[in-house]
């Protein structure tokens, strides 16, 4: 039973270098919509998610108040070097996604390839950020596991 | 607005189009040069550049891709050892045991019989197979291994 009262993700964070070059990034390449974009003074809360999903993206600017000048340098050097997490989406058409980004020069790490959950390619954000955009198949999740563990969970 | 990148900043991200490459074609031959043009930069330069960056050099990260794949393969699949090593890029059964050993602690074929398929429950698997401290030559992997120039994945 929940206890604690959460009844949502609400808003994920993800590092950028520029929220200009990210703003344009997620909306014009990936289709997100801006939720907020807002001047708080210390820093640009800026938020994206997808049509009609509630889950938001807070493309956070590294060097934000949050960091020191030796942390947001260490906090870009990760991102550069690809080393922080990253998105999973989903698609309804992983094919067409793949071609429309492709051909708009978006950095692709993996072309689509057949999981046992489904089909699935890689890119990255300007930064460095990982994205993995997937078309889920009709495999349960125990299936998922046992293709990948040769057995099922108990 | 965010400020350029500074000229570190701007190799990492050279160096990780490289890597991506590495990760893409994992099992294709891939060569220094080639590499090296994605980060845009020499031959001579791309290996210790990559090494300042990821810690490894190219030589290393590409077979831990594909020793990592060659994992996957040996778990889902029945084929056979040798024809895992052709499918994950190495060029010899001789060096794909001796690399696989090397970054897995065991033999492909011990790594096999080990997560071979058991009608017990996963998380009983688990902790039967849960890896352990490894000790000895074994563990000190990374140094047994010298990049090549002219070809990342030369056996």
């Amino acid at each position: 039973m929940n206890t604690n009262h959460i009844t949502s993700l609400h808003i994920r964070s993800v590092p950028v270098l520029d929220q200009d070059e990210a703003l344009d990034f997620y909306t014009s390449h990936l289709g997100f919509e801006v939720r907020d974009d807002i001047d708080l003074g210390f820093m640009r809360w800026l938020t994206v998610g997808v049509p009609g999903q509630d889950t938001s993206i807070l493309l956070e600017l590294v060097g934000g108040p949050q960091h020191d000048e030796t942390t947001a340098a260490q906090v870009r050097e990760l991102v550069t070097k690809g080393a922080l997490g990253g998105l999973f989406l989903t698609s309804s058409d992983v094919h067409a996604t793949y071609a429309a980004l492709r051909d708009a020069g978006v950095e692709i790490t993996q072309e689509p390839v057949t999981q046992p959950y489904g089909t699935d390619f890689g890119i990255r954000d300007p930064f460095g950020n990982q994205i993995r955009i997937n078309q889920f198949n009709d495999a349960s999740p125990g299936e998922v596991q046992e293709a990948y563990e040769g057995t099922t969970a108990p | 607005m965010g400020r350029p990148l500074s000229a570190q900043e701007d190799t990492n991200r050279r160096m990780l189009r490289a890597r991506d490459e590495m990760d893409r074609r994992y099992a294709e031959p891939l060569d220094v040069p080639t590499l090296a043009a994605i980060a845009h930069l020499s031959a001579s330069q791309f290996g210790r550049v990559f090494k300042e960056v990821y810690g490894e050099t190219p030589h290393r990260y590409l077979q831990r891709r594909r020793v990592e794949r060659a994992m996957t393969l040996l778990r889902q699949t029945d084929r056979p050892v040798t024809d895992v090593a052709w499918d994950v890029g190495f060029a010899s059964l001789g060096t794909f045991s001796r690399t696989f050993s090397n970054v897995v602690g065991c033999s492909p074929t011990e790594f096999r019989a080990r997560h071979a398929p058991v009608a017990v429950p996963s998380c009983f698997i688990a902790a039967w197979t849960r890896p352990r401290e490894r000790a000895g030559p074994a563990g000190a992997a990374g140094t047994a291994f010298s990049e090549k120039q002219e070809g990342v994945d030369a056996d």
